[in-house]
Protein backbone atom coordinates (compact mmCIF):
# COMPACT_ATOMS: atom_id res chain seq x y z
CA UNK A 1 0.00 0.00 0.00
CA UNK A 2 1.32 3.36 -1.01
CA UNK A 3 -0.65 5.75 1.20
CA UNK A 4 1.64 7.48 3.66
CA UNK A 5 0.94 6.67 7.30
CA UNK A 6 1.38 9.38 9.89
CA UNK A 7 1.39 9.41 13.65
CA UNK A 8 -1.68 10.45 15.61
CA UNK A 9 -1.09 13.10 18.25
CA UNK A 10 -3.76 13.86 20.83
CA UNK A 11 -3.28 16.75 23.20
CA UNK A 12 -5.38 17.89 26.15
CA UNK A 13 -8.48 16.18 24.73
CA UNK A 14 -11.67 16.37 26.81
CA UNK A 15 -15.32 15.62 26.27
CA UNK A 16 -18.03 16.67 28.68
CA UNK A 17 -21.70 15.70 28.68
CA UNK A 18 -23.29 18.18 31.04
CA UNK A 19 -21.82 17.41 34.44
CA UNK A 20 -20.16 14.17 33.29
CA UNK A 21 -16.60 14.41 32.03
CA UNK A 22 -16.35 11.37 29.78
CA UNK A 23 -12.80 12.06 28.61
CA UNK A 24 -10.59 14.24 30.76
CA UNK A 25 -7.50 16.02 29.38
CA UNK A 26 -5.98 13.09 27.51
CA UNK A 27 -2.51 13.28 25.93
CA UNK A 28 -1.66 10.40 23.62
CA UNK A 29 0.81 9.87 20.76
CA UNK A 30 0.26 6.85 18.53
CA UNK A 31 3.07 6.16 16.05
CA UNK A 32 2.17 4.94 12.56
CA UNK A 33 1.58 1.20 12.37
CA UNK A 34 1.03 0.63 16.09
CA UNK A 35 -1.65 -1.71 17.41
CA UNK A 36 -2.92 -0.08 20.56
CA UNK A 37 -5.40 -1.47 23.08
CA UNK A 38 -7.55 0.89 25.12
CA UNK A 39 -8.85 -0.83 28.23
CA UNK A 40 -11.02 0.33 31.08
CA UNK A 41 -14.24 -0.50 32.82
CA UNK A 42 -17.60 0.33 31.33
CA UNK A 43 -18.12 4.10 31.36
CA UNK A 44 -14.38 4.87 31.48
CA UNK A 45 -14.63 6.91 28.26
CA UNK A 46 -13.18 4.45 25.72
CA UNK A 47 -15.94 4.83 23.12
CA UNK A 48 -16.04 8.59 23.52
CA UNK A 49 -12.29 8.77 22.90
CA UNK A 50 -12.55 6.75 19.68
CA UNK A 51 -15.61 8.66 18.49
CA UNK A 52 -13.80 11.95 18.94
CA UNK A 53 -10.90 10.72 16.81
CA UNK A 54 -13.16 10.24 13.76
CA UNK A 55 -15.30 13.19 14.85
CA UNK A 56 -18.54 11.26 15.33
CA UNK A 57 -18.34 13.06 18.67
CA UNK A 58 -17.23 16.69 18.95
CA UNK A 59 -14.48 17.24 21.56
CA UNK A 60 -15.12 19.90 24.21
CA UNK A 61 -11.50 21.00 24.30
CA UNK A 62 -8.11 19.81 23.09
CA UNK A 63 -6.63 18.86 19.76
CA UNK A 64 -6.18 15.84 17.55
CA UNK A 65 -3.58 15.88 14.79
CA UNK A 66 -2.78 13.30 12.15
CA UNK A 67 0.63 14.15 10.71
CA UNK A 68 0.29 17.75 9.55
CA UNK A 69 -3.54 17.65 9.59
CA UNK A 70 -5.45 19.32 12.41
CA UNK A 71 -8.33 16.84 12.65
CA UNK A 72 -10.33 18.97 15.09
CA UNK A 73 -10.57 21.83 12.57
CA UNK A 74 -11.94 19.80 9.64
CA UNK A 75 -15.31 20.67 8.10
CA UNK A 76 -17.47 19.42 5.21
CA UNK A 77 -15.67 17.51 2.48
CA UNK A 78 -12.36 17.51 4.39
CA UNK A 79 -14.07 16.01 7.44
CA UNK A 80 -15.69 13.26 5.35
CA UNK A 81 -12.31 12.50 3.76
CA UNK A 82 -10.81 12.19 7.24
CA UNK A 83 -13.53 9.72 8.23
CA UNK A 84 -12.68 7.73 5.11
CA UNK A 85 -9.01 7.69 6.18
CA UNK A 86 -9.90 6.69 9.73
CA UNK A 87 -12.23 3.69 9.43
CA UNK A 88 -14.25 2.35 12.37
CA UNK A 89 -15.85 -0.92 13.39
CA UNK A 90 -18.40 -1.30 16.19
CA UNK A 91 -19.45 -3.74 18.89
CA UNK A 92 -22.85 -4.17 17.23
CA UNK A 93 -21.33 -4.45 13.72
CA UNK A 94 -23.90 -1.98 12.36
CA UNK A 95 -24.38 -3.65 8.99
CA UNK A 96 -27.42 -2.95 6.85
CA UNK A 97 -29.40 -6.06 7.67
CA UNK A 98 -31.67 -6.06 4.63
CA UNK A 99 -28.84 -5.56 2.15
CA UNK A 100 -26.54 -8.31 0.92
CA UNK A 101 -22.96 -8.69 2.10
CA UNK A 102 -21.42 -7.33 -1.11
CA UNK A 103 -23.47 -4.11 -0.89
CA UNK A 104 -22.51 -3.72 2.76
CA UNK A 105 -18.85 -3.97 1.85
CA UNK A 106 -19.26 -1.48 -1.02
CA UNK A 107 -20.57 1.11 1.49
CA UNK A 108 -16.87 1.60 2.20
CA UNK A 109 -16.50 3.09 -1.30
CA UNK A 110 -19.13 5.82 -0.94
CA UNK A 111 -16.61 8.54 -0.13
CA UNK A 112 -14.56 7.64 -3.22
CA UNK A 113 -17.57 7.86 -5.53
CA UNK A 114 -19.22 10.82 -7.24
CA UNK A 115 -22.37 11.03 -5.16
CA UNK A 116 -25.05 10.90 -7.86
CA UNK A 117 -24.02 7.50 -9.32
CA UNK A 118 -23.50 6.22 -5.80
CA UNK A 119 -27.10 7.13 -4.90
CA UNK A 120 -28.26 5.01 -7.82
CA UNK A 121 -26.24 2.12 -6.44
CA UNK A 122 -23.78 2.18 -9.32
CA UNK A 123 -20.41 0.86 -8.24
CA UNK A 124 -17.71 0.02 -10.76
CA UNK A 125 -16.62 -3.47 -11.67
CA UNK A 126 -13.20 -2.69 -10.19
CA UNK A 127 -14.85 -1.80 -6.88
CA UNK A 128 -16.86 -5.01 -6.84
CA UNK A 129 -13.62 -6.88 -7.53
CA UNK A 130 -12.03 -5.08 -4.58
CA UNK A 131 -14.93 -6.11 -2.37
CA UNK A 132 -14.73 -9.72 -3.53
CA UNK A 133 -11.00 -9.75 -2.84
CA UNK A 134 -11.51 -8.41 0.67
CA UNK A 135 -14.23 -10.99 1.39
CA UNK A 136 -12.00 -13.75 0.05
CA UNK A 137 -9.18 -12.65 2.32
CA UNK A 138 -11.32 -13.36 5.40
CA UNK A 139 -13.01 -16.50 4.09
CA UNK A 140 -16.36 -14.85 3.40
CA UNK A 141 -16.58 -15.37 -0.35
CA UNK A 142 -19.40 -17.92 -0.33
CA UNK A 143 -21.71 -15.61 1.64
CA UNK A 144 -21.13 -12.57 -0.61
CA UNK A 145 -24.71 -12.52 -1.90
CA UNK A 146 -26.40 -13.50 1.35
CA UNK A 147 -28.40 -10.96 3.35
CA UNK A 148 -26.31 -9.48 6.16
CA UNK A 149 -28.92 -10.23 8.85
CA UNK A 150 -28.63 -13.96 8.15
CA UNK A 151 -24.96 -14.06 9.23
CA UNK A 152 -23.44 -15.04 12.55
CA UNK A 153 -21.90 -12.32 14.70
CA UNK A 154 -18.39 -13.34 13.78
CA UNK A 155 -19.18 -13.21 10.09
CA UNK A 156 -20.87 -9.82 10.48
CA UNK A 157 -17.85 -8.33 12.22
CA UNK A 158 -15.54 -9.60 9.47
CA UNK A 159 -17.88 -8.13 6.85
CA UNK A 160 -17.70 -4.84 8.75
CA UNK A 161 -13.92 -5.14 8.60
CA UNK A 162 -14.09 -5.61 4.81
CA UNK A 163 -16.29 -2.52 4.59
CA UNK A 164 -13.65 -0.62 6.57
CA UNK A 165 -10.85 -1.86 4.32
CA UNK A 166 -12.65 -0.73 1.16
CA UNK A 167 -12.33 2.80 2.45
CA UNK A 168 -8.56 2.34 1.89
CA UNK A 169 -8.06 3.83 5.35
CA UNK A 170 -4.84 4.97 6.99
CA UNK A 171 -5.90 3.90 10.44
CA UNK A 172 -8.63 1.78 12.02
CA UNK A 173 -10.69 2.34 15.16
CA UNK A 174 -12.33 -0.72 16.72
CA UNK A 175 -14.88 -0.09 19.48
CA UNK A 176 -15.17 -3.33 21.48
CA UNK A 177 -15.00 -5.39 18.27
CA UNK A 178 -15.32 -8.76 20.01
CA UNK A 179 -17.52 -7.96 23.01
CA UNK A 180 -20.58 -9.57 21.36
CA UNK A 181 -18.77 -12.64 20.05
CA UNK A 182 -18.10 -16.14 21.35
CA UNK A 183 -14.42 -17.04 21.99
CA UNK A 184 -13.92 -18.76 18.63
CA UNK A 185 -15.28 -15.86 16.58
CA UNK A 186 -13.51 -13.39 18.84
CA UNK A 187 -10.24 -15.05 17.89
CA UNK A 188 -11.06 -14.96 14.17
CA UNK A 189 -11.79 -11.24 14.35
CA UNK A 190 -8.73 -10.42 16.46
CA UNK A 191 -6.55 -12.48 14.11
CA UNK A 192 -7.98 -10.51 11.19
CA UNK A 193 -7.22 -7.20 12.94
CA UNK A 194 -3.69 -8.37 13.69
CA UNK A 195 -3.25 -9.42 10.05
CA UNK A 196 -4.43 -6.04 8.78
CA UNK A 197 -2.10 -4.29 11.17
CA UNK A 198 0.90 -6.42 10.17
CA UNK A 199 0.30 -6.80 6.43
CA UNK A 200 -1.22 -3.42 5.55
CA UNK A 201 0.65 -1.43 8.19
CA UNK A 202 -2.58 0.17 9.44
CA UNK A 203 -2.51 1.88 12.81
CA UNK A 204 -5.18 0.27 14.98
CA UNK A 205 -6.82 1.60 18.15
CA UNK A 206 -9.01 -1.07 19.73
CA UNK A 207 -11.20 -0.75 22.82
CA UNK A 208 -10.99 -4.13 24.45
CA UNK A 209 -12.43 -5.43 27.56
CA UNK A 210 -10.54 -8.58 28.17
CA UNK A 211 -7.04 -7.88 29.35
CA UNK A 212 -5.75 -11.19 27.96
CA UNK A 213 -6.86 -10.17 24.48
CA UNK A 214 -5.04 -6.87 24.85
CA UNK A 215 -1.94 -8.67 26.04
CA UNK A 216 -2.01 -11.25 23.26
CA UNK A 217 -2.61 -8.97 20.30
CA UNK A 218 -1.43 -5.45 21.00
CA UNK A 219 1.89 -3.61 20.99
CA UNK A 220 0.80 -1.22 23.67
CA UNK A 221 -1.94 -0.88 26.28
CA UNK A 222 -3.54 2.33 27.48
CA UNK A 223 -5.84 2.04 30.49
CA UNK A 224 -8.54 4.62 31.17
CA UNK A 225 -10.32 5.30 34.42
CA UNK A 226 -12.99 8.00 34.67
CA UNK A 227 -11.75 9.63 31.48
CA UNK A 228 -8.08 9.74 32.45
CA UNK A 229 -5.10 7.66 31.32
CA UNK A 230 -3.92 5.65 34.31
CA UNK A 231 -1.56 3.26 32.53
CA UNK A 232 0.35 3.46 29.23
CA UNK A 233 2.97 0.81 28.54
CA UNK A 234 3.78 -2.47 26.83
CA UNK A 235 1.36 -5.34 27.62
CA UNK A 236 3.95 -7.26 29.66
CA UNK A 237 3.88 -4.57 32.30
CA UNK A 238 0.11 -4.94 32.76
CA UNK A 239 0.43 -7.39 35.64
CA UNK A 240 -2.29 -8.32 38.15
CA UNK A 241 -0.47 -6.12 40.69
CA UNK A 242 -0.75 -3.15 38.36
CA UNK A 243 -4.45 -3.81 37.84
CA UNK A 244 -4.86 -3.91 41.62
CA UNK A 245 -2.95 -0.67 41.95
CA UNK A 246 -4.92 1.31 39.36
CA UNK A 247 -8.45 -0.09 39.72
CA UNK A 248 -8.25 -1.42 43.28
CA UNK A 249 -9.76 -4.75 42.18
CA UNK A 250 -8.42 -8.08 40.96
CA UNK A 251 -8.32 -8.97 37.29
CA UNK A 252 -11.28 -11.36 37.75
CA UNK A 253 -13.31 -8.58 39.30
CA UNK A 254 -12.30 -6.29 36.46
CA UNK A 255 -13.72 -8.74 33.93
CA UNK A 256 -16.78 -9.57 35.99
CA UNK A 257 -17.80 -5.94 36.09
CA UNK A 258 -18.23 -5.94 32.32
CA UNK A 259 -19.06 -9.53 31.47
CA UNK A 260 -22.75 -9.92 30.64
CA UNK A 261 -23.43 -12.52 33.33
CA UNK A 262 -27.07 -12.83 32.23
CA UNK A 263 -26.02 -14.36 28.90
CA UNK A 264 -26.91 -18.03 29.72
CA UNK A 265 -30.27 -16.88 31.09
CA UNK A 266 -31.03 -15.04 27.91
CA UNK A 267 -30.34 -18.16 25.87
CA UNK A 268 -32.79 -20.22 27.92
CA UNK A 269 -35.68 -17.85 27.22
CA UNK B 1 -41.72 -10.33 54.17
CA UNK B 2 -42.03 -6.62 54.82
CA UNK B 3 -40.61 -6.09 51.30
CA UNK B 4 -43.49 -8.11 49.82
CA UNK B 5 -46.14 -6.16 51.77
CA UNK B 6 -44.68 -2.83 50.81
CA UNK B 7 -44.68 -3.86 47.13
CA UNK B 8 -48.33 -4.95 47.55
CA UNK B 9 -49.14 -1.58 49.08
CA UNK B 10 -47.35 0.29 46.34
CA UNK B 11 -49.20 -1.80 43.77
CA UNK B 12 -52.56 -1.04 45.41
CA UNK B 13 -51.76 2.65 45.57
CA UNK B 14 -50.78 2.73 41.93
CA UNK B 15 -53.96 0.89 40.95
CA UNK B 16 -56.12 3.32 42.91
CA UNK B 17 -54.34 6.20 41.23
CA UNK B 18 -54.86 4.69 37.76
CA UNK B 19 -58.54 4.03 38.42
CA UNK B 20 -59.07 7.57 39.67
CA UNK B 21 -57.39 8.88 36.53
CA UNK B 22 -59.52 6.65 34.28
CA UNK B 23 -62.75 7.84 35.97
CA UNK B 24 -61.70 11.50 35.70
CA UNK B 25 -60.75 11.01 32.06
CA UNK B 26 -64.08 9.29 31.32
CA UNK B 27 -66.06 12.09 32.97
CA UNK B 28 -64.13 14.70 31.02
CA UNK B 29 -64.75 12.83 27.77
CA UNK B 30 -68.50 12.57 28.49
CA UNK B 31 -68.64 16.30 29.29
CA UNK B 32 -66.87 17.19 26.06
CA UNK B 33 -69.22 14.91 24.12
CA UNK B 34 -72.28 16.69 25.54
CA UNK B 35 -70.78 20.13 24.85
CA UNK B 36 -70.00 19.26 21.25
CA UNK B 37 -73.46 17.72 20.77
CA UNK B 38 -75.06 20.97 21.98
CA UNK B 39 -72.86 23.04 19.69
CA UNK B 40 -73.46 20.81 16.67
CA UNK B 41 -77.20 20.55 17.49
CA UNK B 42 -76.95 16.81 17.23
CA UNK B 43 -79.94 16.05 19.42
CA UNK B 44 -81.78 12.81 19.66
CA UNK B 45 -85.08 14.36 18.50
CA UNK B 46 -83.36 15.68 15.35
CA UNK B 47 -82.00 12.20 14.84
CA UNK B 48 -85.47 10.74 15.38
CA UNK B 49 -86.99 13.10 12.84
CA UNK B 50 -84.31 12.40 10.26
CA UNK B 51 -84.18 8.63 10.49
CA UNK B 52 -87.58 7.88 8.85
CA UNK B 53 -86.75 10.28 6.02
CA UNK B 54 -83.48 8.46 5.53
CA UNK B 55 -85.36 5.21 5.43
CA UNK B 56 -87.70 6.62 2.81
CA UNK B 57 -84.75 7.74 0.68
CA UNK B 58 -83.14 4.34 0.87
CA UNK B 59 -86.46 2.77 0.01
CA UNK B 60 -86.54 4.65 -3.27
CA UNK B 61 -82.98 3.58 -4.01
CA UNK B 62 -83.83 -0.12 -3.89
CA UNK B 63 -83.31 -1.37 -7.44
CA UNK B 64 -86.40 -2.58 -9.26
CA UNK B 65 -85.31 -6.18 -9.80
CA UNK B 66 -87.51 -9.19 -10.53
CA UNK B 67 -86.21 -12.64 -9.84
CA UNK B 68 -87.77 -14.09 -13.00
CA UNK B 69 -86.14 -11.58 -15.34
CA UNK B 70 -82.90 -11.13 -13.35
CA UNK B 71 -80.61 -12.30 -16.11
CA UNK B 72 -82.69 -11.09 -19.03
CA UNK B 73 -81.50 -8.55 -21.59
CA UNK B 74 -81.03 -4.84 -21.01
CA UNK B 75 -84.39 -4.00 -22.64
CA UNK B 76 -86.43 -5.89 -20.07
CA UNK B 77 -87.44 -4.08 -16.89
CA UNK B 78 -86.47 -5.91 -13.68
CA UNK B 79 -83.25 -7.39 -15.06
CA UNK B 80 -79.77 -6.64 -13.72
CA UNK B 81 -78.75 -5.43 -17.17
CA UNK B 82 -81.66 -2.95 -17.21
CA UNK B 83 -80.60 -1.59 -13.79
CA UNK B 84 -76.98 -1.27 -14.92
CA UNK B 85 -77.90 -0.08 -18.41
CA UNK B 86 -74.94 2.33 -18.53
CA UNK B 87 -72.47 0.03 -16.80
CA UNK B 88 -69.87 0.50 -19.56
CA UNK B 89 -69.53 4.26 -19.10
CA UNK B 90 -69.86 4.01 -15.31
CA UNK B 91 -67.09 1.41 -15.16
CA UNK B 92 -64.95 3.68 -17.27
CA UNK B 93 -65.60 6.57 -14.88
CA UNK B 94 -64.84 4.32 -11.93
CA UNK B 95 -61.57 3.42 -13.64
CA UNK B 96 -60.88 7.13 -14.14
CA UNK B 97 -61.47 7.73 -10.44
CA UNK B 98 -59.07 4.95 -9.48
CA UNK B 99 -56.50 6.43 -11.89
CA UNK B 100 -56.89 9.88 -10.32
CA UNK B 101 -56.24 8.24 -6.97
CA UNK B 102 -53.31 6.18 -8.27
CA UNK B 103 -51.53 9.08 -9.97
CA UNK B 104 -52.11 11.41 -7.04
CA UNK B 105 -50.87 8.78 -4.58
CA UNK B 106 -47.76 8.07 -6.65
CA UNK B 107 -46.83 11.72 -7.21
CA UNK B 108 -47.62 12.67 -3.61
CA UNK B 109 -45.61 9.73 -2.27
CA UNK B 110 -42.57 10.64 -4.35
CA UNK B 111 -42.50 14.19 -3.03
CA UNK B 112 -43.21 12.92 0.50
CA UNK B 113 -40.16 10.62 0.29
CA UNK B 114 -37.98 13.62 -0.57
CA UNK B 115 -39.38 15.73 2.27
CA UNK B 116 -39.58 13.13 5.05
CA UNK B 117 -35.86 12.69 5.79
CA UNK B 118 -35.08 16.29 6.76
CA UNK B 119 -38.40 16.19 8.69
CA UNK B 120 -37.15 13.29 10.86
CA UNK B 121 -35.63 14.48 14.13
CA UNK B 122 -32.90 11.83 14.11
CA UNK B 123 -31.59 12.71 10.62
CA UNK B 124 -32.23 16.44 10.24
CA UNK B 125 -28.85 18.22 10.14
CA UNK B 126 -30.15 20.73 12.70
CA UNK B 127 -33.24 21.65 14.69
CA UNK B 128 -34.22 24.49 12.32
CA UNK B 129 -34.29 22.21 9.26
CA UNK B 130 -36.41 19.71 11.15
CA UNK B 131 -38.93 22.35 12.20
CA UNK B 132 -39.16 23.93 8.73
CA UNK B 133 -39.84 20.60 7.02
CA UNK B 134 -42.29 19.47 9.69
CA UNK B 135 -44.28 22.72 9.32
CA UNK B 136 -44.18 22.38 5.53
CA UNK B 137 -45.68 18.89 5.73
CA UNK B 138 -48.34 20.12 8.15
CA UNK B 139 -49.21 22.87 5.70
CA UNK B 140 -49.86 20.29 2.97
CA UNK B 141 -51.82 18.09 5.32
CA UNK B 142 -54.09 20.53 7.13
CA UNK B 143 -55.89 21.63 3.96
CA UNK B 144 -58.43 18.87 3.11
CA UNK B 145 -58.29 17.56 -0.46
CA UNK B 146 -61.83 18.79 -1.16
CA UNK B 147 -60.72 22.38 -0.44
CA UNK B 148 -57.70 21.99 -2.72
CA UNK B 149 -60.13 20.63 -5.35
CA UNK B 150 -62.47 23.64 -5.12
CA UNK B 151 -59.53 26.00 -5.70
CA UNK B 152 -57.97 23.90 -8.44
CA UNK B 153 -61.21 23.36 -10.36
CA UNK B 154 -61.49 27.12 -10.43
CA UNK B 155 -57.88 27.42 -11.68
CA UNK B 156 -57.61 24.47 -14.09
CA UNK B 157 -61.27 23.99 -15.00
CA UNK B 158 -63.51 20.97 -14.51
CA UNK B 159 -61.76 17.63 -15.02
CA UNK B 160 -59.43 14.97 -13.63
CA UNK B 161 -56.28 17.18 -13.56
CA UNK B 162 -57.71 19.27 -10.72
CA UNK B 163 -58.58 16.07 -8.87
CA UNK B 164 -55.10 14.60 -9.25
CA UNK B 165 -53.42 17.77 -8.01
CA UNK B 166 -55.84 18.20 -5.11
CA UNK B 167 -55.42 14.68 -3.76
CA UNK B 168 -51.70 14.70 -4.53
CA UNK B 169 -51.09 17.84 -2.46
CA UNK B 170 -52.91 16.49 0.56
CA UNK B 171 -51.11 13.14 0.14
CA UNK B 172 -47.69 14.84 0.33
CA UNK B 173 -48.51 16.07 3.81
CA UNK B 174 -50.31 12.97 5.03
CA UNK B 175 -47.66 10.51 3.85
CA UNK B 176 -44.71 12.81 4.60
CA UNK B 177 -45.59 12.88 8.30
CA UNK B 178 -46.06 9.11 8.49
CA UNK B 179 -42.82 8.53 6.57
CA UNK B 180 -40.90 10.85 8.90
CA UNK B 181 -42.20 8.89 11.88
CA UNK B 182 -41.12 5.60 10.31
CA UNK B 183 -37.67 7.11 9.73
CA UNK B 184 -37.50 8.23 13.36
CA UNK B 185 -38.05 4.64 14.45
CA UNK B 186 -35.23 3.20 12.37
CA UNK B 187 -32.13 1.62 13.86
CA UNK B 188 -29.34 4.18 13.94
CA UNK B 189 -26.36 1.80 14.03
CA UNK B 190 -26.07 1.56 10.22
CA UNK B 191 -26.40 5.36 10.01
CA UNK B 192 -23.42 5.94 12.33
CA UNK B 193 -21.40 3.26 10.56
CA UNK B 194 -22.11 4.75 7.12
CA UNK B 195 -21.36 8.25 8.37
CA UNK B 196 -18.08 6.88 9.73
CA UNK B 197 -17.05 5.73 6.23
CA UNK B 198 -17.00 9.37 5.09
CA UNK B 199 -20.29 9.17 3.19
CA UNK B 200 -22.35 12.35 2.86
CA UNK B 201 -25.84 12.90 4.26
CA UNK B 202 -27.69 11.80 1.12
CA UNK B 203 -25.59 8.66 0.79
CA UNK B 204 -26.24 7.78 4.43
CA UNK B 205 -29.98 8.21 3.89
CA UNK B 206 -29.89 6.06 0.76
CA UNK B 207 -27.84 3.20 2.17
CA UNK B 208 -28.39 3.15 5.94
CA UNK B 209 -32.03 4.25 6.27
CA UNK B 210 -33.92 3.64 3.02
CA UNK B 211 -33.59 -0.19 3.03
CA UNK B 212 -34.97 -0.26 6.59
CA UNK B 213 -37.98 1.95 5.95
CA UNK B 214 -38.98 1.00 2.40
CA UNK B 215 -41.36 -1.87 3.32
CA UNK B 216 -43.22 0.38 5.75
CA UNK B 217 -43.31 3.21 3.21
CA UNK B 218 -44.85 0.86 0.65
CA UNK B 219 -47.42 -0.27 3.16
CA UNK B 220 -48.44 3.32 3.95
CA UNK B 221 -48.58 4.21 0.23
CA UNK B 222 -51.03 1.37 -0.42
CA UNK B 223 -53.13 2.34 2.60
CA UNK B 224 -53.17 5.92 1.34
CA UNK B 225 -54.21 4.69 -2.10
CA UNK B 226 -57.27 3.05 -0.55
CA UNK B 227 -58.14 6.31 1.23
CA UNK B 228 -57.53 8.30 -1.95
CA UNK B 229 -59.90 6.15 -4.03
CA UNK B 230 -62.70 7.20 -1.68
CA UNK B 231 -61.40 10.77 -1.69
CA UNK B 232 -61.33 10.83 -5.50
CA UNK B 233 -64.99 9.74 -5.56
CA UNK B 234 -66.09 12.57 -3.27
CA UNK B 235 -63.90 15.10 -5.07
CA UNK B 236 -65.83 14.44 -8.29
CA UNK B 237 -68.77 16.24 -6.62
CA UNK B 238 -67.00 19.57 -7.06
CA UNK B 239 -66.16 18.84 -10.70
CA UNK B 240 -62.81 17.17 -10.36
CA UNK B 241 -63.58 14.27 -12.67
CA UNK B 242 -64.38 10.57 -12.32
CA UNK B 243 -67.43 8.68 -11.07
CA UNK B 244 -68.15 11.25 -8.36
CA UNK B 245 -69.07 13.87 -10.94
CA UNK B 246 -71.60 11.47 -12.50
CA UNK B 247 -72.94 10.44 -9.09
CA UNK B 248 -73.46 14.10 -8.18
CA UNK B 249 -75.53 14.60 -11.32
CA UNK B 250 -77.83 11.62 -10.86
CA UNK B 251 -78.31 12.60 -7.20
CA UNK B 252 -79.28 16.16 -8.10
CA UNK B 253 -81.72 14.88 -10.75
CA UNK B 254 -83.06 12.25 -8.28
CA UNK B 255 -82.56 9.34 -10.69
CA UNK B 256 -82.96 6.84 -7.84
CA UNK B 257 -82.28 3.68 -9.83
CA UNK B 258 -79.09 5.14 -11.27
CA UNK B 259 -77.91 6.34 -7.85
CA UNK B 260 -78.17 2.83 -6.46
CA UNK B 261 -76.51 1.34 -9.53
CA UNK B 262 -73.52 3.69 -9.28
CA UNK B 263 -73.21 3.31 -5.50
CA UNK B 264 -73.26 -0.48 -5.93
CA UNK B 265 -70.46 -0.24 -8.49
CA UNK B 266 -68.41 2.07 -6.26
CA UNK B 267 -68.76 -0.28 -3.30
CA UNK B 268 -67.69 -3.25 -5.41
CA UNK B 269 -64.75 -1.31 -6.85
CA UNK B 270 -63.55 -0.01 -3.50
CA UNK B 271 -63.82 -3.44 -1.90
CA UNK B 272 -61.82 -4.99 -4.76
CA UNK B 273 -59.10 -2.34 -4.45
CA UNK B 274 -59.00 -2.62 -0.65
CA UNK B 275 -58.65 -6.38 -0.77
CA UNK B 276 -55.87 -6.45 -3.34
CA UNK B 277 -54.05 -3.59 -1.67
CA UNK B 278 -54.28 -5.27 1.75
CA UNK B 279 -52.86 -8.42 0.21
CA UNK B 280 -49.95 -6.45 -1.30
CA UNK B 281 -49.35 -4.62 1.98
CA UNK B 282 -49.01 -7.81 3.96
CA UNK B 283 -46.60 -9.15 1.39
CA UNK B 284 -44.56 -5.92 1.49
CA UNK B 285 -44.13 -6.10 5.26
CA UNK B 286 -43.30 -9.78 5.34
CA UNK B 287 -41.08 -10.06 2.27
CA UNK B 288 -37.40 -9.06 2.42
CA UNK B 289 -36.41 -6.21 0.12
N1 LIG C 1 -24.07 10.94 24.14
C1 LIG C 1 -23.86 10.96 25.47
N2 LIG C 1 -24.61 11.76 26.27
C2 LIG C 1 -24.39 11.80 27.60
N3 LIG C 1 -23.49 11.08 28.25
C3 LIG C 1 -22.71 10.25 27.53
C4 LIG C 1 -22.86 10.14 26.09
N4 LIG C 1 -21.97 9.25 25.63
C5 LIG C 1 -21.27 8.83 26.72
N5 LIG C 1 -21.72 9.42 27.85
C6 LIG C 1 -21.17 9.22 29.21
O1 LIG C 1 -19.79 9.34 29.15
C7 LIG C 1 -19.15 8.37 29.94
C8 LIG C 1 -18.19 7.55 29.11
O2 LIG C 1 -18.93 6.76 28.19
P1 LIG C 1 -18.25 5.82 27.11
O3 LIG C 1 -17.24 6.60 26.36
O4 LIG C 1 -19.33 5.18 26.33
O5 LIG C 1 -17.53 4.74 28.03
P2 LIG C 1 -16.98 3.29 27.64
O6 LIG C 1 -17.00 3.17 26.16
O7 LIG C 1 -15.62 3.23 28.23
O8 LIG C 1 -17.91 2.33 28.30
C9 LIG C 1 -20.25 7.55 30.60
O9 LIG C 1 -20.48 8.07 31.88
C10 LIG C 1 -21.43 7.80 29.71
O10 LIG C 1 -22.62 7.72 30.46
MG1 LIG D 1 -18.09 1.79 24.97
Amino acid sequence: MSIARESLRIHGLSCRFGAVTAVDEIDLDVPAGQMLAVIGRSGAGKSTLLRMINRLQEPSTGSIAYGPTDVTALRGRALRDWRRDCAMIFQQFNLIGRADVLTNVLIGRLNHRPWLPSLLGLFTEAERAMAVQALDRFGLLDIALQRADTLSGGQQQRVALCRALLQEPRMLLADEPIASLDPHNARLVMDALRQINREDGLTILANLHHLDTARAYCDRVVALDRGRIVFDDIPDRLTPDVIMAIYNITEQEFHAADTPVAEPMRQIQ
Amino acid sequence: MSGATSIEQAFQARRRQRRARAVAGGALLLGLLIVSAVIAEAFLDALGAGLPRMGEYFGRLIPDLHLAELFAGSKIQGSLAFWMYRADSWLWLLFETSQIAALATLAGAMIAVLLCFPAASNLAPNRATYLVFRRLLELFRTVPDIVYALILVWAFGVGPLAGILAIGLHTVGALGKLFAEVVENSTMGPWHATLATGANWAQCVRYAILPQVLPNFLSYVLLRFEVNVRGATVIGFVGAGGIGQELYQVISFSYYQEISAIVALIILGVVAIDLSSAWLRHRAIRQPA
